[in-house]
Formats: structure tokens, C-alpha cells, sequence
């Protein structure tokens, strides 16, 4: 996914000036040809994340739309508060890309276990939240960041994410992008659980729906009006703590669109997640996924 | 268009609206506001450039005001020089006005909304690397306060402006010597402050922070400097309400109307 990333963000920025590039002293073997073909919108700001976050707010109160990147919780949780007030309360064009998602660098430790970000960065206003399933929807996000006024939360794993979707998407922007059409059970993930999504339902060959749902925050009601009228039962699986996470943001959804009166039937939905723990064992991320549930 | 004002009637008017404030809206924060009312005069009357009727001018200079806890003597020096009218600065802490008791963006003249400490440094070197990778001339003024140097991140972003050469970029100290809960010397020590940001790479100068000619000097020479500037402007908490001067309750209380009409005569006597 972050091949995709910097890919798209090069191609994007070929055309667009305005595209700035800060990275916390990380993004080796990733980052180079971004700095190497445009070194006037590219800066290692050192490892100072609550810095990096002010100075991209002060380019972007200047004109640039700035991408930061570092590794999960460093560029997000480390940070907070500069991204609420600084970034988020002044609707600046900041777009925080964190890689290692979930477990993705599962042997690292807690340290690197990027499980609680959805639910902290979706509480604050303005900020869109995307975490995309695999190396196409990567690309579809980061063009809508690259050209999206106002502050955004890229969630990216790491490498190697199989390419789910078959050709690039048929539509871009704010939607779910569909793997497969189904009955009475559907499967709504978010960041790279997709591909097991998808893998178990093939490999079993059931009849259900599968949805990639890459923008979390601001949730696309009528994309999942469509899913509730559709479908009796939801399962929702994502790498994040079950609190304040992927589902949660369903099942809010749903509610909203229930007591607006415009879904008649709340589905049953089942979340697949993080049950409340931190994993202080090593291991890789398919290994610790297992182990605390993320599979259906 | 008003008449320009000196640094000297825009110290004293703004002192004067200062505690005003403080007493008509039960406002805290007085002793910080009136050690830094003399800074922000010198800068509003001789230093910065900037135009109230256009506040977003693209050539402007951006003062970035750290303390925004202090925000009666920068709404008070933005209203002398004329961002916004007294009526409007007279919402200050009201129900539904943009005058909130720590510095608001939504106000005419604000750069940066700030209150939680050791964050517009930060901010303020984007916008001077902005400035340097875009070839502008505009200069950028930080306002920190003592205490706040407490917060690490103040202390990335001194790396970050050395390292990057941002010598478009003057900070200022607004070293008071009184923090929230005690002396800067009982809570955390600073010193020695000038040696620690000299040895971080900043051309660093100290001050009296209420000597005008002082400051103009300071703030002038400042554009001639290749790195970086900080001046540590020593001040005193409360000046120029005698009462007030050097006292940590003056962080947290507002005057009583004996007190107002006291504080308001003391700012005359001491010609501030």
C-alpha cells in the first residue's frame, strides 16, 4: 500500500504544486523518489512529531496541501492535539499518513501496534478518516486527498497487500467500493481485513456481499442505506480495538439513519475486532490476528 | 484611517483596556497580559507590517502569540490599531462571541488560535519554511511566554528553526518570571536561558522588555541576523498596577471595582 501511496502522491504532485511532503526521519526505500524529484516540497522534519504536525499546519496556512508520514501511532496518537487545534480546528489542508496499520508490524511491539487510531482521530471535527483495503482503493484515496480542501487521516498497512479489486475502481471518491454482490449476509471491512474477508468468503463459497469501506469518517449514509435495505445481517471486520472503531461507526450509522426514519429495520450487525487488549507477544501480523479474533 | 499611534499611547491605552476587561468581565490572566503589552506595542506601532483593513494580506508579517491565555493585550493592541472596533472587543467572554479568553483566529488580526501551550512555534516554522521555499520577504514573530517553555515541543521547534537556518524568524520570551502554580525558578528552572538557546543555534539577545527603544533596536537589528533570533525580554508580571507587579494571585484574579479604579490611577502615575 505504500508503493501505491507514494506513486499516486508523485503523479498527483507532478500536476499539482501545491503537494508537500513531511516525514518523521522513516519512509527509507519508500519516500526517495518523492524527494528526489520535487526537493523544494519534501522535508525530513526529524523525528519531532508534535513539530512536524505544527509545521505542516503553517505550510498549509501558506498554500500547500501537506501529506505527513511516519509509522502509526507516531504521526497520529503522538500528536493529538496538535492535530486537533492546530490542523483540525483551523481546517487546514493536512493529510496524516500513518503505515502499519493495525498489526502490520505485529513483531515490533505495542509500541507499533496501530489499534486505537480510528476511534481517537474520528471524534475530531472536520477530519476525514480513510483506511483503504488494498493497493487499487490506495491509490482512489490518495488522489481524493491529494485533492480535498481541508485536513484528512490516511491509514495505510504496509507492503505486499494483495490487489483485491480487479482494474482500478469504477467510481472514486466517498463510497463503498463492492467486491461482490450477495444475499442476506454481507461483509463490511475497512483497511487491509479485506483481503480475509474476501478470502474466506471465496474459499467457502458463500453467498454473501462483500464491501470495502475505505472512508470511515465522513460515513457515506447512503451507501449504507443501501447495504441495511439490502441485507439482514452485517458483519464488520476490522484491525482496531472494537471501542470507538470501524463498526462502531456502522452501527452509528445505521442508528442515524433508523431514527431519521429512512431504514425501517436496524440490521443485526457483528463486530469483528479488537477485544479491549494490548498483544505484548511478537508475532506476525497473520499470527495476531488469529489470536485475538480477526477472522469470521 | 487613524492617526498612527506611538508604542507609548498604544502601551498605556491597551493597560488601561486590560484591566478594564479584566474587571468588567471577571476575566483572568491580567499579570501576564500587562508583562507583554509593551512587546506588542513596540511591534504593532513601528515593527510589523500589516494592514487592519486587509488582516490576511498576503505580504503581511505573522505574529504568532503562544500565550494566548494573555489575549486581553493582544485584542486590546489589535483594537488601538484599529483590526476591530471597541464594541466588538466589548463581546470579549460573552455568550456567542468570537472574543474568547484565549486568542481565537475568528477574530480580526489572530493568526493562530492558541491556549494550549508550546504549540504555535511549531505553526509559526511551517510558515516561515513556507516563506523561505516561496522566496517572500514577510518576517514571523513568535510571543512565547516563560512557562511555556516547560512544554518539549517548544523545544523541537528551536532544533527545527536552527537546523532549517530560519532566520525570518524572531522569538520572543516573554520571561516574566511568574508561571501558573509558582516562580519559574521553583517549578522549572530555565536558566541559564540565553546560553541554553545560544548553544541551540539562535542569536540570542536580552532585554528589558518595557524599555520601547529597547525593543525597536532589538526588533530592527533582528533582519540583518543569518540565524534565527530570540530575544528573552525580561519583564515583570502585572506592570505598571504597582499592587499588581510580581504577584502570582494577579494570574488568576480579576479586580474588584476598588481595585479597577486603583489599578487604572497606578497606570497613569507609572506612565507605562
Amino acid at each position: 500500500m505504500r508503493t501505491a501511496f507514494i506513486d499516486q502522491l508523485i503523479k498527483e504532485a507532478t500536476e499539482n504544486e501545491s503537494i508537500f511532503l513531511l516525514v518523521g526521519d522513516l519512509g527509507y526505500s519508500v519516500v526517495e523518489p518523492f524527494a528526489e524529484k520535487f526537493p523544494d516540497r519534501f522535508l525530513n522534519a526529524g523525528i519531532a512529531e508534535q513539530n512536524m504536525t505544527g509545521v505542516a499546519a503553517g505550510l498549509a496556512m501558506e498554500g500547500y496541501n501537506v501529506f505527513t508520514y511516519s509509522i502509526g501511532n507516531f504521526p497520529t496518537l503522538r500528536c493529538m492535539e496538535q492535530i486537533r487545534y492546530d490542523v483540525c480546528y483551523h481546517n487546514l489542508s493536512v493529510k496524516i499518513v500513518a503505515v502499519g496499520g493495525g498489526y502490520a508490524y505485529g513483531p515490533l511491539g505495542v509500541s507499533h501496534h496501530t489499534t486505537e487510531d480510528i476511534g481517537m482521530l474520528r471524534t475530531i471535527p472536520n477530519l476525514t478518516v480513510c483506511a483503504p483495503g488494498d493497493p487499487v482503493e490506495t491509490r482512489m484515496v490518495t488522489s481524493f486527498l491529494c485533492n480535498h480542501s481541508g485536513p484528512g487521516y490516511l491509514r495505510l498497512g504496509k507492503a505486499g497487500e494483495k490487489i483485491i479489486h480487479d482494474g482500478p475502481l469504477q467510481e472514486t471518491g466517498n463510497h463503498f467500493p463492492k467486491i461482490t454482490e450477495g444475499k442476506e449476509t454481507v461483509v463490511l471491512t475497512t483497511g487491509g481485513m479485506l483481503e480475509t474477508a474476501t478470502a474466506y468468503v471465496r474459499a467457502n463459497n458463500l453467498p454473501w456481499g462483500i464491501y470495502s469501506v475505505p472512508f470511515i469518517k465522513p460515513m457515506n449514509e447512503e451507501a449504507l442505506l443501501r447495504i441495511g435495505g439490502a441485507y439482514a445481517k452485517v458483519i464488520t471486520l476490522e484491525e482496531h480495538q472494537a471501542s470507538a472503531g470501524f463498526g462502531s461507526a456502522i452501527l452509528e450509522g445505521f442508528n442515524n439513519l433508523v431514527t431519521a426514519g429512512k431504514l425501517t429495520r436496524f440490521p443485526d450487525v457483528k463486530r469483528i475486532a479488537i477485544p479491549d487488549m494490548f498483544v505484548g507477544y511478537a508475532g506476525t501480523q497473520d499470527y495476531i490476528r488469529k489470536q485475538v479474533g480477526l477472522h469470521l | 484611517m487613524q492617526a498612527k499611534l506611538t508604542s507609548g499611547q498604544i502601551a498605556l491605552a491597551a493597560a488601561k483596556r486590560i484591566v478594564t476587561l479584566a474587571y468588567e468581565k471577571k476575566a483572568s490572566h491580567i499579570g501576564g497580559a500587562l508583562s507583554v503589552k509593551d512587546i506588542l506595542a513596540v511591534l504593532y506601532a513601528d515593527i510589523l507590517r500589516y494592514d487592519p483593513a486587509v488582516p490576511g494580506s498576503p505580504g503581511r508579517d505573522r505574529l504568532f502569540y503562544s500565550k494566548g491565555h494573555a489575549c486581553m493585550a493582544l485584542y486590546a493592541v489589535l483594537c488601538e490599531t484599529g483590526f476591530f472596533n471597541e464594541d466588538m472587543l466589548n463581546t470579549f467572554t460573552a455568550d456567542g462571541s468570537y472574543f474568547t479568553s484565549h486568542v481565537n483566529h475568528k477574530v480580526p488580526g489572530i493568526e493562530l488560535s492558541t491556549g494550549s501551550l508550546g504549540h504555535a512555534f511549531g505553526v509559526a516554522c511551517g510558515v516561515a519554511l513556507a516563506a523561505n521555499r516561496k522566496h517572500q520577504s514577510h518576517r514571523v514573530y513568535v510571543i512565547l511566554s516563560d512557562g511555556e517553555l516547560d512544554e518539549g515541543s517548544n523545544w523541537e521547534a528551536f532544533l527545527f528553526a536552527a537546523h532549517h537556518r530560519l532566520s525570518n524568524m524572531v522569538v520572543i520570551i516573554d520571561y516574566n518570571k511568574v508561571q501558573s502554580f509558582g516562580t519559574v525558578n521553583e517549578v522549572m528552572g530555565l536558566e541559564p536561558l540565553a546560553d541554553k538557546l545560544r548553544s541551540f543555534g539562535w542569536d540570542t539577545t536580552e532585554i528589558d522588555g518595557h524599555d520601547h527603544e529597547a525593543l525597536r533596536k532589538t526588533f530592527a537589528s533582528a533582519a540583518e541576523s543569518q540565524k534565527p533570533v530570540a530575544v528573552i525580554a525580561h519583564t515583570i508580571k502585572g506592570k505598571g498596577v504597582s499592587f499588581m507587579e510580581g504577584k502570582l494571585e494577579w494570574h488568576y484574579k480579576s479586580p474588584s471595582s476598588a481595585q479597577w479604579q486603583e489599578a487604572l490611577a497606578s497606570l497613569e502615575q507609572n506612565n507605562v
